[in-house]
């Protein structure tokens, strides 16, 4: 009725009324910047002025070794952080889902690394990692698995993997918890079935649950995928990237030459390589959102 | 869970502990006087601390109220009109959210630098308000949606005004979904005050919780226990709030994100 009143019309014209406040305040806070950013990575722009350079930044930028190295560093650790985010949050959702005694308590108990403010989970964890005192090192040197103190952020390797699991450790409830309300959006009458059938829990888990919940699976490794590549406190706070470069990726590096040294051009270059690569993964993700609402709309 | 809590229960425990004994190798597993002294102690330590605790609420509150203002009528909208560009517009939102304000840095700071912005409210503000808006959005499009527009039809028919309606019938219907978003921004925005608060601003008296802890790492040996005891009080607040809330945000959340 409403729409026969108004005409359609001064109808579009009071939505995007409604709208236009948070739009424009995108386009200024979000827009802009990003094609400033474009723009600025064909200058040598610094603290000092800018001159249009073209490509020198970028032509730098692949031909340095050291760079070519960030982003495959970027991507390996992208891959064993999501994965394991996933293979971890896939199994607790499946114990959380469970009939268990208790299991309320536990769906809150395993999100505070979620909500907590990542940089202060972190100082946490610097003092897990210390390496005279903390008490990994110290459970290690108990156990004799360690011979004396070491400091886990203090070797490239080590680094390399304590960054991975502390940044595990504030994604997987996310993962978590999107799974189990996945699971819970089962039919239950396919489990009755399954049972009548007489199909095992591990049948019923690889037949119905996996199957059922794979479209969540696969966006939540897109989005994680996503988060992960972003992810800049963790590593920051921990290491700042070092030691020697050995856990600076893309998001670290990108920060350092632009706000560590001022050069904004360099930095810009960085950006826009960053922004190209996520344009990409939301892309795929948007796409992907898009197939499976067309499915669910056809159900 | 082991893996998730054992990082809480020790910085409580290590909180408790007199500093000698934490400064000992190997790690002892065991103190046998415990207490509350780091929390006393470390007001003193971290001479800003009431003022940081202060400024991550400030931020937090004015952060989340701005957020507020600009989605209502934008999810409204959403909510009830068609009009073109509708789903792609909403779809912009979704990538948004995937980008890092890392990205955006750069020209953000140089334009905070002209305006003389730099080290104030408003430059950890701004930014802050913009990574909030789209998710937000796209929660209480979801809450408005539930409200019948039936009863909006009905009160057009008798005669209501847009004002009105807006006032007297989704208002009162929308508080829940109000409070929810509202309460997404204020631990959205509290937990993200650090990028931009280590990029933007420098001086003590403006700094959030998070960064001003950060830049005590830096100087000083640390002293442990305080530092946990303080990073403790730093969690407190959205730990209180998420646990007598989790269960809304968490079911809007994944709605939104999930089925859409």
């Amino acid at each position: 009725m409403n729409k026969k009143l108004k005409s359609y019309t001064t109808q579009t014209y009071i939505a995007y009324a409604l709208i236009a406040p948070a739009a424009l305040y995108i386009i200024l806070i979000v827009a802009w910047p990003l094609l400033e950013t474009i723009r600025l990575s064909f200058t040598n722009s610094s603290l000092a002025g800018e001159d249009y350079v073209g490509l020198e930044n970028y032509q730098k930028m692949f031909s340095s070794k050291k760079f070519n190295g960030i982003v495959t560093r970027t991507f390996v650790w992208m891959f064993f952080s999501v994965s394991l985010k996933l293979i971890i949050g896939l199994i607790g959702a499946v114990l959380l889902n469970a009939n268990l005694k208790g299991r309320s308590i536990f769906r809150v108990l395993v999100m505070p690394p979620w909500v907590v403010p990542i940089a202060i989970g972190m100082l946490g964890w610097l003092w897990l990692y210390n390496g005279y005192f903390g008490i990994i090192a110290g459970v290690g040197m108990r156990t004799g698995i360690l011979d004396g103190p070491f400091g886990f952020l203090a070797y490239k390797q080590s680094a390399f993997i304590s960054t991975i699991i502390a940044d595990v450790w504030v994604g997987t409830p996310m993962v978590t918890v999107f799974f189990l309300a996945a699971m819970q959006g089962v039919p239950r009458d396919l489990y009755e079935a399954a049972y009548c059938d007489g199909a095992s829990r591990w049948d019923r888990f690889f037949k119905i649950t996996l199957p059922q919940i794979t479209p969540v699976i696969i966006t939540m490794s897109l989005l994680s995928a996503i988060w992960t590549f972003n992810s800049f406190e963790i590593i920051w706070i921990l290491t700042e990237g070092g030691p020697r470069g050995s856990t600076t990726t893309l998001i670290i590096d990108t920060y350092k030459q632009a706000l560590g040294n001022y050069k904004f051009g360099r930095g810009a270059a960085r950006a826009v390589v960053v922004m190209i690569l996520l344009m990409l993964f939301a892309g795929f993700y948007l796409a992907l959102l898009a197939r499976i609402n067309k499915k669910i709309s056809h159900e | 869970m082991i893996f998730i809590l054992l990082p809480f229960v020790e910085m409580f425990y290590a909180s408790l502990r007199p500093l000698d004994h934490l400064f000992r190798s190997p790690y002892q597993f065991y103190s046998d006087d415990l207490s509350f002294w780091a929390y006393r102690e470390m007001w003193n330590t971290v001479p800003m601390l009431p003022r940081y605790i202060f400024n991550s609420f400030f931020l937090a509150s004015v952060t989340s109220i701005i957020t507020l203002l600009f989605v209502i009528p934008a999810a409204y909208s959403y909510a009830r009109f068609k009009f073109p560009f509708k789903n792609s517009s909403l779809y912009i939102l979704l990538a948004i959210n995937m980008f890092s304000g890392a990205v955006l840095l750069i020209p953000l700071y140089k334009v905070l630098r002209t305006f003389g912005l730099l080290n104030t409210y408003q430059a950890m503000i701004v930014p802050g308000v913009a990574f909030l808006i789209p998710t937000a959005i796209w929660l209480l499009k979801s809450y408005f949606e539930k409200i019948p527009i039936d009863l909006e039809e009905a009160a057009f028919v008798d005669g209501a005004s847009r004002v009105q309606i807006l006032r007297h019938i989704i208002a009162p219907l929308s508080t829940p979904g109000l409070v929810v978003v509202g309460i997404y921004a204020f631990i959205g925005s509290y937990a993200q005050q650090f990028l931009f608060a280590i990029t933007f601003n420098q001086k003590k008296e403006y700094m959030p919780i998070p960064s001003g802890l950060y830049e005590f790492i830096g100087y000083t040996t640390v002293k442990w226990n305080e530092m946990m005891a303080a990073s403790l009080v730093g969690i407190a607040p959205v730990l209180i709030i998420f646990l007598f809330l989790q269960k809304y945000i968490v079911a809007g959340l994944t709605s939104g994100a999930v089925k859409n």
